[in-house]
């Protein structure tokens, strides 16, 4: 799909003035819109556009492709767009994959990549770029954050992820912070949505908690069959396994369970009691993490692009790096190898009304970084 | 005299040439890219279409071939870029012709030793033993550590040919465009040996075939590892083009879209990878401008060729094959 | 480990199993009867799941999304096999593959059309909800148990219809010689469409079985078509005898294989790796054995 959203037709349809501009902004967006994980790439979008047509700033133009959570296909579109759209920035990208197969060739040909999601470990350390910036996460943090979290009340913790790169991240991350045993540590299939043989070990192990991380279908088809185990063990996960987007599907098993986030939508502070109001107004849905980090990464760019030209490349670069903008989820600024520096809350999945959602219930790190910032050498 | 079909697919040739050098021309690099989509995916259906369209053998994993030829170009190009040897000491390297060398004995190997259990097997049981083959491959890929797992593997500077700067869209599209008019000449040069016919006898008749003393196993087996070579030449410059080799080149998706690739041209002939190729990179750029909801129209699309369409591309242009 | 953990893995095998044969049966009576190969088959799974979430979603009742799932299913079958694959009955497999590849992305898409792109909330009814304790000391899910029962039922129902009612003799008569029923007088079009449906309705069933422990959601049906394959072919393709015990085979091995192979690799390897590697092994564990069951047999263990 290609969408040109001209922001002047919405500006005026608004009643929003535009503020001043040095220079025209090409935004290319590559996300998730059909297959299986389509619904974050929908939210990346939608949270993303919401802050461009809250601005009505009628120079900043965006571009938006379907990847099909193909990586080839995101080569493609990306290539695409720099080479026939002169896009000036990319962004969108969902999957670490996806990513690592865009993010080299994109900076290599002098683009931004301002990531919306995708964090891989690579790129936030040997393989970090001027270009490259993250205004997510770095994907191991929400799980560091329940390894803090665990150590609370947990002694011995059974730990599993899917058998790919960002499961090992996972449950590396976790590990890095929890203190206490590990009893078990498995790997399960790809896409596997049949979980009985690990909630029989689980059941088996003695463990007094769970940290699982199994995004999409999968993390649903592991909570509803955990809750009809009778398996009293408590659950914890990430939030990508509890986000807004899957929670509806979970239903009364997500009830209770302790997740991370750097947001949640109950977040006390202006710039969040704005977004989550204007995404409701204009999406008729509670926004998930994916649309927070959509719309911020849009803010950012915006931000940078009020200030300065983007064409030239380090000006708009220390734009960028200062983050002028308001985060709904609190204070954010840049760590040396372009990743955030926030706080990272611990959540509680509650029912509001008829709603399932997140509330936040602690918080595991204040001013987290990464791990891997050590290693970037720029 | 020449024929009507070898009219058109000179013409074919040469469309797809100007088309890339006219975009060059023009400074449209994309199409020069979508251009070199078209040669390589068309290579590795040609492979295909040496096992599905001579020998009869649909294999419904060629996928898997594809991918050993991305991953020899990922594996031998990041080594050859980072210095580290590989196991036994061996040094990678960044030369296509040797990548292609490596790509295609690996494909080899791999060949014999899926084409030795299913080719015993015929009809519905060899589509899905090659599907269960490609499928346990993938599912390999997805989880080995040592080369990005799922993630894949980038490949950050496009590996060298003799003479040429690869880097330049054109020259890779030369190349590419070469790779598949060589592949195209191989098919043809086969399709007319003596090997071709024997093959052709095994297609249609097995028993006949025995009668008149051919061992259909080895011909068989013999045309499906070669199939398997060609098509891992082309996934090692499908790498090379994405500078990206991941295990979804290896996916269930991938090979039906092979196969789709072949009907669509029209099945049994020469250029007719090419000219599926073709129509498919272009269906799948236009409609995707189009709505978001491509893939259900690519249905249809696919669904009516076969239905109503059987001879594809080729067949509305050339008319229909002519049985010798 | 203890005898209740086996127990419990072997029982979540069986499970497993029941469901592989709900979706290969449906695949192999129509390879049977009309030498199709249908790759669509997974499409009407998730056809059957989407009909249950969304009837029961507005009902409140499981047992009527149940019931949906059967006829939304058996509807959409009869609907496609109308339209396109009667005309594929006298082609090859190779445009059987193609045509029902291209259903699969229309299928798909347009689903996602219908009900848009976020998964769907489907949950088990109440009466089924929580564990059971088992003799030897096991807790196991109810549900899962009522899906074993329903499972084998129909297993013993499908058996029951073919070998007992008018039907039944048809189809058998179709499998042996399609020219010999049109000339008993049989409408063979009808018939074809009638096991079609019927094809179809045992895959609605098993996705929407299947999507109340699972996740409702486009492309489900994919993961699920592929094993369906790898059991009709052990089974040999055709044999509905073959599918159940193939299905059976397949759902205890791969569930024993996750569970067995990274514990036996630890006593080998650390934690961590034999982890990885025994993830790794397990998933791919049901292909080796297939290869090397059509390497001894190329016909499947039953062959018809």
């Amino acid at each position: 799909m290609k969408t040109i959203l001209s922001a002047a037709a919405l500006a005026l349809s608004l009643g929003v003035s535009s503020t001043a501009m040095a220079a025209p902004v090409k935004i290319g967006m590559i996300t998730t819109l059909s297959g299986g994980g389509a619904g974050l790439g929908v939210d990346t979008r939608d949270g993303f556009m919401l802050a461009i047509k809250r601005a009505g700033n009628e120079d900043v133009t965006v571009v938006i492709e379907d990847d099909a959570q193909k990586p080839e296909m995101a080569v493609q579109l990306a290539d695409k767009m720099i080479q026939q759209e002169n896009v000036d920035i990319l962004t969108g990208i969902v999957w670490s994959n996806l990513l690592m197969a865009v993010q080299p060739g994109a900076v290599a040909q002098g683009k931004f990549y301002v990531s919306t999601n995708a964090a891989p470990a690579p790129l936030a350390g040997k393989g970090c770029s001027p270009l490259y910036f993250n205004a997510a996460y770095q994907n191991d943090n929400l799980h560091e954050a329940m390894g803090q979290y665990a150590n609370e009340a947990h002694k011995k913790m059974f730990i599993l992820a899917p058998n790919y790169p960002a499961g090992k991240d996972s449950l590396t991350g976790f590990k890095r912070y929890f203190k206490g045993e590990v009893v078990s540590e498995i790997y399960t299939k790809l896409g596997q949505t049949d979980y009985a043989a690990e909630i029989a070990q689980i059941r088996a192990s003695g463990a007094d908690g769970v940290f699982m991380f199994l995004p999409g279908g999968m993390g649903i088809a592991f909570m509803k069959q955990f809750a009809q185990s009778g398996v009293e063990t408590p659950v914890m996960g990430p939030g990508f396994s509890f986000s807004q987007d899957v929670l509806p599907a979970i239903g009364d098993a997500a009830l209770g369970v302790k997740n991370s986030g750097q947001w949640s939508h109950d977040l006390d502070n202006e710039a969040n009691k704005t977004f989550v109001d204007a995404f409701k107004a204009e999406y008729n849905r509670l926004p998930s993490i994916y649309a927070m980090q959509g719309y911020d990464a849009a803010q950012m760019i915006l931000s940078a692009a009020a200030k300065a030209d983007v064409k030239d490349t380090d000006a708009f670069r220390a734009e960028l790096l200062k983050a002028d903008f308001q985060s709904p989820r609190g204070k954010f600024k840049f760590n040396t190898n372009q990743h955030p520096i926030q706080d990272i809350y611990v959540r509680e999945v509650v029912k509001e009304g008829d709603t399932y959602t997140n509330k936040i219930v602690g918080t595991a790190f204040t001013d987290h970084g990464d791990a891997y910032a050590q290693d970037c050498k720029m | 005299m020449i024929s009507r079909e070898w009219t058109v697919n000179a013409a074919l040739a040469l469309a797809l040439l100007a088309a890339a050098i006219a975009a060059e021309a023009a400074g449209q690099v994309f199409y020069i890219t979508l251009a070199t989509r078209i040669a390589i995916l068309g290579l590795a259906a040609t492979g295909l279409n040496l096992a599905l369209g001579l020998g009869g053998l649909v294999s419904f994993g060629h996928a898997v071939f594809f991918g050993i030829g991305g991953y020899a170009a990922g594996i031998l190009g990041s080594h050859a870029f980072s210095g580290d040897p590989m196991i036994f000491g061996l040094e990678g390297s960044n030369s296509m012709p040797l990548i292609w060398l490596v790509a295609a004995l690996a494909a080899a190997v791999a060949g014999v030793v899926i084409g030795v259990i299913s080719i015993r097997t015929s009809g519905v049981y060899f589509i899905m033993i090659t599907l269960a083959f490609a499928q346990m491959l993938y599912y390999f890929a997805i989880s080995w550590p040592a080369y990005g797992g799922e993630d894949g593997l980038s490949i950050f500077v496009r590996n060298a040919f003799p003479g040429m700067n690869t880097m330049k869209p054109l020259s890779f599209f030369l190349i590419s465009f070469g790779a598949l008019m060589a592949g195209i000449a191989i098919l043809a040069v086969l399709r007319g040996s003596r090997f071709g016919s024997a093959l052709d006898v095994v297609r249609q008749n097995e028993v006949r075939a025995a009668a008149v003393g051919i061992n259909p196993f080895p011909v068989k087996l013999t045309a499906f590892v070669l199939s398997a070579m060609i098509t891992a030449v082309a996934g090692a410059l499908y790498a090379d083009l994405n500078r990206f080799v991941s295990p979804s080149m290896m996916s269930w998706h991938m090979s039906g879209e092979l196969i789709v690739l072949i009907i669509l041209g029209g099945t049994g002939r020469l250029f007719g990878p090419m000219a599926g190729a073709a129509l498919f990179v272009l269906i799948e750029h236009n409609l995707g401008e189009l709505t978001e909801r491509w893939q259900f129209f690519l249905g249809l699309i696919l669904l009516v060729t076969v239905l109503f369409a059987r001879g594809g591309v080729l067949g509305f242009l050339a008319g229909k094959v002519r049985h010798g | 480990m203890t005898a209740a953990l086996a127990i419990e893995q072997l029982l979540n095998g069986l499970q497993l199993g029941v469901m592989l044969f709900l979706m290969a049966a449906g695949l192999t009576l129509i390879f049977g009867v009309m030498g199709l190969i249908n790759l669509a088959h997974g499409s009407l799974y998730m056809v059957g799941a989407f009909a249950c979430a969304a009837v029961a979603s507005l009902t409140g009742s499981f047992w009527l999304g149940l019931i949906a799932s059967l006829a939304a299913a058996a509807a959409a079958g009869a609907i496609i096999e109308v339209l396109v694959i009667r005309r594929l009955y006298s082609r090859d497999h190779l445009d059987q593959v193609l045509a029902t590849f291209a259903l699969i992305l229309i299928f798909s898409e347009g689903t996602r059309w219908v009900f848009g792109s976020f998964p769907l909330y489907l949950n088990i009814p109440s009466i089924l909800q929580g564990a059971v304790s088992l003799p030897g000391g096991v807790q196991y899910p109810a549900y899962r148990l009522a899906v074993i029962a329903a499972g084998g039922l129909i297993a013993l129902g499908l058996a029951a219809l073919i070998t007992r009612t008018r039907l039944g003799i048809r189809i058998r008569a179709g499998e042996n010689d399609r020219e010999m029923i049109g000339a008993l007088g049989v409408d063979i079009r009808t018939l074809y469409t009638v096991v079609f449906a019927l094809g179809a309705a045992l895959a609605g069933l098993a996705g929407a079985l299947v999507g109340a422990l699972q996740s409702v959601q486009v492309g489900m049906g994919e993961p699920v078509l592929i094993l369906a394959f790898v059991v009709i072919v052990i089974g040999g393709i055709g044999s509905i005898k073959g599918a159940f015990l193939a299905a059976l085979l397949v759902g205890v091995v791969d569930t024993m294989g996750r569970f067995l192979l990274p514990h036996l690799l630890a006593t080998v390897l650390p934690p961590s790796e034999a982890g990885t590697i025994g993830g790794s092994a397990s998933s791919m564990l049901i292909y080796i054995m297939m290869a090397f069951i059509l390497a001894f047999r190329p016909r499947g263990l039953f062959a018809a």
